[in-house]
């Protein structure tokens, strides 16, 4: 959680104080520093949650079923983090706070597959069957995260391409990457900081009736 | 710091709400899952207390 404090306090001093505005967006680009590794979160968030979820039903590993009711609630919040920021950028750049542009609107979807996968587990009476309807609802709905990636590509999109993830070199100037990726390594460091804490409770409250449970508490 | 820092080129108003927004986000997650773990922590320290007050 330290480490993850510097590289966010690194990454929004330099990147709000040092980094020089965009030749084009000026100082609105820094916006940036807070959507692109929101955005980013909210994918592997999710992917996080989808995989786990399958580990669990296929290999009937318990703890899958952990993992992901504890990514669900910080993939959301990132999720909503990445669409109220870039709605705020939308504003300056394009004139509207929203539009029903294939990467905001798949982005959408993905905060309402959050929502759904929250909202499904404790609507079965059995937690084991809401666990298993979770997961299977978080494995159909990983195939809009290539969507979300590749829509830009895809689709005529008012959102601008890849600018870091590219083959190649991004088309960024170091002084206004470093801070960029300073903030992407504090943002994914913070998930796995906060992913432990949520699924050390959600292991508590699920074997509490444990043998091992009694003895190491 | 002077004034053309806080007023980011004209556009302050997209800027800093954009990271007051993000603070809050990190903030609330952090408190969530620490009050989700205490509670956890909390039942099952109940739940423990009362199978060993049935076996006494």
């Amino acid at each position: 959680m330290a480490t993850a404090a510097i590289a966010i306090g690194y990454g929004t001093l330099a990147g709000l104080v040092f980094a020089p505005p965009d030749y084009q967006q000026g100082d609105a680009f820094r916006i940036v520093y807070v959507h692109a590794p929101a955005a980013w979160l909210s994918l592997f968030s999710y992917t996080t949650m989808a995989l786990a979820g399958a580990i669990a039903l296929i290999w009937r590993i318990k703890v899958g079923f952990a993992v992901a009711a504890a990514t669900a609630p910080i993939g959301a919040s990132f999720t909503l983090l990445a669409l109220v920021t870039g709605s705020l950028w939308g504003r300056p750049m394009w004139g509207t706070y929203w539009a029903w542009d294939p990467r905001l609107t798949s982005e959408l979807i993905l905060l309402f597959l959050y929502v759904g996968v929250m909202s499904l587990r404790p609507a079965f009476e059995d937690p084991a069957r809401g666990d298993r309807a979770a997961a299977l609802l978080a494995i159909v709905g990983v195939v809009n995260v290539p969507i979300i990636h590749y829509s830009v590509l895809w689709w005529n999109s008012l959102h601008q391409g890849p600018t870091v993830a590219k083959l190649g070199k991004p088309s960024m100037d170091p002084s206004m990457l470093w801070p960029l990726l300073s903030m992407f390594l504090g943002f994914m460091l913070f998930y796995g900081a906060v992913l432990c804490i949520r699924l050390r409770g959600e292991v508590l409250n699920r074997e509490r009736q444990a043998h091992w449970v009694r003895e190491a508490v | 710091m002077n004034g053309g820092f806080w007023s980011m080129g004209g556009y302050a108003r997209f800027v800093w709400p954009c990271f007051g927004f993000a603070l809050a986000i990190l903030i609330w997650n952090l408190w969530s899952a620490r009050r989700f773990l205490a509670a956890s922590q909390v039942r099952t320290a109940r739940v423990l207390m009362m199978a060993a007050g049935r076996r006494s």
